[in-house]
């Protein structure tokens, strides 16, 4: 029910992000999806990748500070209020959503959205109660 | 004009004479009343007797910071409080302060410093003195304060801060001197502008600036900005506060007060005294102080001492400007900061490595503070108020300690150099001694 992301700190300086996704690379790990939040002197990367926990251990030995975090992978139906249902039941049920981006997926008529929420374990069973697909790692 | 010309033009036989007698009795009197020193000397097979030349003050033993705070607070104290009439304090390394007391007779001597380097800035009893320096256990307030009034001065206490009024009191007052760290000096000069009032507008005359290290660039900065001749005032509260040397008009180092102090130049890794004019580690002994008398005092300044005569006609020997520290003290933005003291605050965290780098600099003549510092392996952070809630933590702590503000700065774990020797945690680009 839950995906794996990867969280790794970037120092906000030229060739940093670069030196990561080298590192993913050159180890045969692919990104499925990707966002940064940025200040001005650094940047926390999350990331969907297909061996999380190799991800996280090469990077560690690469000197990134990395690390897993549990989300889950909504599958939406790419229509106006596909995401306002999910929301709506996360709210109904307090829990509080930390942050969400999204994944595009090629030749698809539906959307897939990763959220990290406070309670993944309620939420999954919440939305997957209510009819809405989550995502396994493998389906990706 | 000199001040006490018997002093300051005194030949070296009469100095030195005078610098023995007062030497001497301050050794019997430290021997007598302070016993951490009397221990010491006992240690060392030396008794008062033993100091019968200026050369025999080799013989006696070093007094460090570490050693007034290991005595906190009157340890030291050659005089019983009774007699004691003011006590100062300096910011210490681990919370407590650094404490010196003064009886009446040490507070007149350090008027009468005081006065001396007033006057080398061309001060009478027609002076108006601006005292802007901060008033209360630093020296610096009532150090310059008392001088200024020991001279005949109009002394204007207005203190630190505030510096509309400071600029407003100066126009209407007709200040003549003004004394104050140079960075406030600076500030000062950019409110006089701000005012719109340039350097004719007021009648200010010179400056007499310490209580930090400054370079030649922002003494001219301070000059043309305020229209005035900027003097080096040196002291420390350990040895007695501002007014130990003070550089007279030709601005070629500072004549030291050697009826007060005898100044020896130390090799800081053997303790050596080097030869004269060799760059080293300034130590002082006070003579004739009665309060605190320190025997060969570790002031960690680097500097080099001047014996020919100046052409201001002064005899005394003169120190150039402090050119580094010999321990890893920072002054910042005048506050004493030790490396040390910064590692005590990152090891409060569990999320951050003892690894870290402080990065001293200066930007428009204000110092730069920063921490880079590497986080712990095995952290998880997948959000930005995380790393902001420990920044702010991390400041908190530093600025608590410290008083200062620093940027903090979080890095991956290896991404600072590892060094194969002493590690280098910091990096200070205010170059100082060019």
């Amino acid at each position: 029910m839950f995906i794996k992301q990867i969280s790794v700190f970037l120092e906000n300086e030229n060739g940093r992000l670069k030196a990561f996704t080298k590192v993913l690379g050159d180890n045969d790990i692919d990104m499925k999806a990707i966002c940064i939040a940025d200040t001005i002197d650094f940047g926390i990367l999350r990331c969907v990748v297909d061996d999380p926990e190799k991800a996280v251990k090469i990077l560690k030995e690469s000197g990134f500070t990395a690390s897993i975090t549990k989300v889950i992978a909504v599958s939406l139906d790419d229509t106006p209020g596909g995401m306002s249902n999910v929301l709506d039941l996360l709210e109904g049920a307090d829990i509080g959503v930390d942050y969400v981006y999204s994944m595009l997926r090629e030749s698809e008529s539906t959307a897939m959205i990763i959220f990290k929420v406070s309670d993944p374990e309620r939420a999954g069973k919440i939305l997957t109660d209510a009819g809405i697909k989550l995502f396994c790692l493998d389906e990706l | 004009m000199i001040w006490n010309k018997a002093m300051e033009c005194a030949d070296r036989e009469t100095m030195e004479a005078i610098q023995l007698r007062k030497l001497k009795e301050t050794v019997k009197r430290v021997h007598t009343n302070v016993r951490p020193y009397r221990e010491r000397m006992q240690a060392l097979g030396v008794t008062p007797e033993d100091i019968q030349t200026l050369d025999d003050l080799k013989k006696l033993p070093f007094t460090t910071k570490t050693d007034m705070r290991d005595n906190y607070p009157y340890g030291l104290f050659a005089s019983p409080l009774s007699e004691i009439t003011r006590i100062h304090a300096s910011s210490g390394t681990t919370g407590k302060p650094t404490v010196v007391g003064y009886t009446s007779r040490d507070l007149e001597s350090w008027a009468e410093c005081v006065a001396r380097a007033l006057t080398m800035a061309g001060g009478d009893n027609t002076s108006v003195v601006q005292v802007a320096y901060g008033y209360g256990l630093f020296t610096g307030g009532l150090g310059a304060h008392d001088g200024a009034q020991y001279m005949g001065a109009s002394v204007i206490p207005m203190s630190s801060g505030n510096t509309q009024k400071q600029v407003m009191l100066m126009k209407d007052f007709r200040s003549t001197i003004l004394c104050c760290t140079p960075s406030y000096a600076l500030t000062i000069a950019e409110a006089v502008k701000k005012a719109g009032y340039g350097p004719d507008d007021i009648d200010l005359k010179a400056g007499v600036f310490g209580a930090e290290p400054w370079t030649p660039e922002m003494r001219a900065a301070i000059e043309k900005g305020l229209g005035i001749r900027a003097h080096d005032i040196y002291g420390l509260s350990e040895v007695m506060g501002p007014g130990v040397s003070c550089s007279c008009a030709e601005q070629n180092g500072m004549h030291i007060q050697e009826d007060f102090f005898i100044a020896e130049i130390i090799d800081p890794d053997t303790g050596e005294v080097l030869p004269e004019g060799e760059k080293g580690e300034i130590v002082f002994t006070t003579i004739g102080k009665e309060g605190i008398p320190l025997i060969r005092y570790r002031t960690r300044d680097i500097c080099y001492l001047m014996r020919d005569k100046c052409k201001c006609g002064r005899t005394t020997a003169r120190m150039s400007r402090v050119l580094g520290r010999s321990d890893d003290m920072l002054i910042i933005r005048g506050v004493n900061v030790f490396p040390s003291q910064v590692e005590t605050v990152i090891a409060k965290f569990s999320e951050l490595t003892m690894n870290y780098k402080i990065i001293v600099g200066r930007e428009n003549n204000t110092d730069t503070f920063a921490l880079q510092v590497e986080l712990a392996e095995g952290l998880a952070i997948d959000n930005i108020r995380f790393v902001e809630e420990l920044r702010k933590k991390v400041t908190h702590e530093l600025r608590t300690l410290l008083g200062i503000g620093c940027e903090v700065k979080f890095l991956n774990e290896g991404t600072l150099p590892r060094s194969e020797g002493k590690a280098v945690r910091v990096e200070d680009t205010r170059n100082l001694s060019e």
